[in-house]
């Protein structure tokens, strides 16, 4: 947003006008203004902080004792830290995944000009007008083994219908994908059904001139064209599995034991839960480190493209 | 201390100048459910009546972890509350920090050293000072049990924990759920202390208080990782992440025989209209008859400004030990009032057995601390020595032996 004030001021002088500044020339840097400071200390300043407890061995509250990165070493030594970032990885990896190709198809589907398009878009995009604590709890009671969907499946008559990954300690983060795919995979729909809706129907035309057929338009023509979509979903996407938190504390709370935590849940425990407050800023500070392996690439492909505008 | 010894002038100060004084007493607590709120308004209407502002401070949430929360983040902005629901440990660190203030007066007054037993009293001590009022004890290491559910699978009520495993066979074969559980940390760790103090108290001692490193690596203790693994396959399928009352009213409706969990279990079959002796029993966890395993609930007190805040801190304070309160929030809460001699006529059976135990183990060596509830180690050592309890309980893959090893290097990495 500086940025772009500041374009738009020099260019003001370029344009001729007298280097003296008038009201109107300010005005966008004073509205500007507070936002910019409650960004820089809430956000920046905090950020710097907690870089700096990372480094001391806070316990309860903040000190200042350094002790260098002892506090990383003890955190990829923690066992719980590991299970937490693989669990991460694959949560991540199969939320992102499955929500992008599930959101696809259920765009294109859509896009048939089937009836009651309305009705059925707002039905997939439904859940994610929900919080994830509550999709959370709601799909804690269906996967529970005692009374959810195994119970139905055994009172209908499959008597050896088992489904008790809740409860199984190498399962248990699938339900999580499961639980966030059903909540966010109608939102990837909605980008990708507004992507659609702007490519242009003349190439498409062009395209079944040529005799291409459905399966082929959308492969080689519509698809590649939203490749922005594409980009802005999986950075959505991908920020929502890092930062991953109530849907893990509604729908199992870590466990079983603490085989379902996320760095999340991690960072949360330590630094307010058992007063080690170094250690969970440094997990903290792992978890920006991974925020910012995707926005850096993003960031600089926006402002590559920008240029070449 | 500087602080003490300041705090300690004032409040001789402000008492001297003006006992009558009314004052706010802001309380940040999480007694939130049913039977605690009735308990913490019982104080209430005390303070009020004795002139003082109440300014209540409630923060839910069942362990307290989101008080605990607030409570720094208060502190940090040198705005803490005039008083807080801590407990144990936390006590001291709080004192480190320099927060606390001294409340000997109100404890001399009050002759708290003789009412309250020296394990009650030393806990609300920093550095020689009172810091802290007790409101109740639990016993943490109680078995609660449906008879009729013993009756139908014909089966007895188990002393030991060998005796448990075989009961408990039966039960299973009877199909009932033998052991209702929760499959939450505290929980595991819950029982998982059960177990561990059948070995004895010494071992108990040495394992979670002095932390031993040859206690915790040694046999007793691969033999408490594989009893407490034994239970695993008595409890049901859906015990993951359930709650520790959803679990009592599985034993309360007869669906499940026992559960492992201190006494505030009995405020569920209390609210559920049932009879101590006749529709639920209570008995000490197996092998742990003479023990008592406490958790003693408590609220420090912040250091605050104002003659007349002081004064009504200071009478917080003295009205929390006194006979009444300490009746009617224990009636309400389930526990046993933190003073001796206490009339016991409207406590339940649970309760008097209970006192007894409470009064006798005091003596015997026997009345410790609950690791599992914060009373003995801080919360680092606590969360780490769960943490490998819960993996444990859950895992199929961990042996007891490699069990041992991980707690005994969790415990030292933490303890740092």
């Amino acid at each position: 947003m500086t940025t772009k004030s500041a374009n738009s001021g020099s260019r003001t002088t370029q344009s001729g006008r007298p280097a003296r500044l008038s009201l109107a020339d300010w005005m966008p840097k004073l509205v500007m203004a507070p936002t910019v400071v409650t960004t820089i200390v809430c956000i920046y300043g905090y950020m710097i902080w907690t870089a700096v407890l990372s480094f001391t061995n806070s316990r309860m509250l903040p000190t200042y004792k350094f002790v260098g990165t002892a506090q990383y070493e003890r955190l990829f030594d923690n066992d719980r830290w590991l299970v937490a970032l693989s669990n991460l990885g694959v949560f991540g990896g199969l939320f992102i995944l499955i929500c992008l190709v599930l959101g696809v198809m259920l765009a294109i589907f859509l896009d048939q000009k089937i009836r009651a398009e309305g009705a059925i878009r707002t039905i997939y995009l439904y859940p994610m007008a929900i919080s994830f604590i509550v999709t959370g709890t709601a799909w804690k009671w269906l996967l529970n083994p005692t009374n959810g969907i195994e119970k139905m499946m055994i009172e209908l008559g499959f008597e050896d219908f088992r489904f008790n990954w809740l409860s199984d300690p190498d399962m248990v983060v699938y339900c999580l994908v499961i639980a966030a795919v059903w909540q966010a995979s109608g939102f990837v729909m909605a980008l990708f059904l507004a992507g659609l809706r702007g490519v242009d129907g003349e190439m498409i035309k062009a395209a079944q001139l040529d005799g291409a057929g459905i399966f082929t338009t959308y492969r080689r023509i519509i698809l590649p064209s939203l490749k922005p979509v594409f980009f802005s979903a999986m950075v959505i996407l991908s920020h929502i599995a890092i930062k991953s938190f109530d849907l893990v504390a509604s729908l199992t709370n870590g466990g079983p034991g603490y085989s379902s935590d996320l760095p999340a849940n991690f960072m949360y425990t330590h630094a307010f839960n058992r007063s080690q407050m170094g250690l969970g800023s440094a997990s903290a500070m792992v978890m920006l480190g991974c925020v910012l392996a995707i926005l850096i690439p993003y960031l600089y492909s926006e402002l590559r493209g920008e240029r070449h505008e | 201390m500087k602080k003490i010894a300041f705090g300690l002038s004032t409040v001789a100060l402000s008492l001297a100048a003006a006992t009558a004084q009314a004052g706010e007493v802001e309380v940040l607590h999480w007694w939130t459910s049913g039977g605690e709120a009735a308990a913490i308004n019982v104080l209430k209407q005390e303070m009020t009546d004795a002139g003082h502002t109440w300014k209540d401070f409630a923060v839910a949430g069942g362990g307290g972890e989101s008080a605990m929360t607030v409570l720094k983040s208060r502190a940090i902005a040198g705005n803490p509350p005039a008083s807080a629901q801590i407990k144990g440990p936390t006590i001291q660190e709080w004192g480190d920090l320099g927060f606390l203030t001294n409340l000997d007066d109100v404890a001399k007054q009050g002759d708290w050293d003789s009412v309250l037993p020296s394990v009650v009293s030393s806990a609300m001590k920093y550095d020689g000072h009172y810091v802290a009022a007790p409101v109740n004890v639990h016993r943490v290491n109680w078995m609660w049990a449906n008879p009729e559910v013993f009756k139908k699978a014909g089966a007895s009520i188990p002393t030991t924990w060998d005796q448990f495993i075989t009961e408990a066979k039966k039960i299973k074969a009877a199909g009932y759920t033998p052991l209702a559980h929760g499959g939450q940390a505290w929980q595991d760790a819950t029982l998982f202390e059960a177990i561990a103090l059948a070995k004895g108290s010494k071992f108990y001692n040495s394992a979670f208080l002095s932390l031993s490193d040859d206690t915790l690596r040694s046999q007793d203790m691969i033999d408490v990782f594989t009893t407490f693994k034994a239970m695993r396959e008595f409890v049901d399928p859906g015990f993951s992440g359930r709650d520790w009352n959803i679990a009592t009213s599985m034993v309360i409706n007869g669906e499940a025989a026992m559960q492992i969990m201190g006494d505030w279990a009995k405020g569920e079959f209390t609210a559920a209209g049932k009879k101590a002796g006749i529709d639920y029993v209570c008995y000490p966890a197996p092998g742990t008859s003479g023990q008592f395993t406490f958790n003693i609930d408590s609220l420090a007190m912040f250091q605050v400004d104002g003659d007349d805040a002081q004064a009504a801190q200071q009478d917080l304070a003295r009205l929390i030990l006194e006979p009444k309160f300490q009746e009617t929030f224990n009636l309400n809460k389930g526990s046993i009032p933190a003073r001796l001699n206490m009339p016991r006529d409207k406590f339940d059976t649970c309760a008097h057995a209970s006192m007894d135990a409470f009064l006798a183990s005091s003596t015997t060596g026997d009345l410790l601390p609950s690791y599992a509830h914060g009373m003995a180690v801080n919360s680092m050592v606590q969360g780490a020595i769960n943490d490998v309890v819960t993996n444990f309980f859950n895992s199929e893959s961990i042996t007891a032996e490699e069990a041992v090893d991980k707690l005994a290097r969790a415990v030292k990495a933490a303890d740092m």
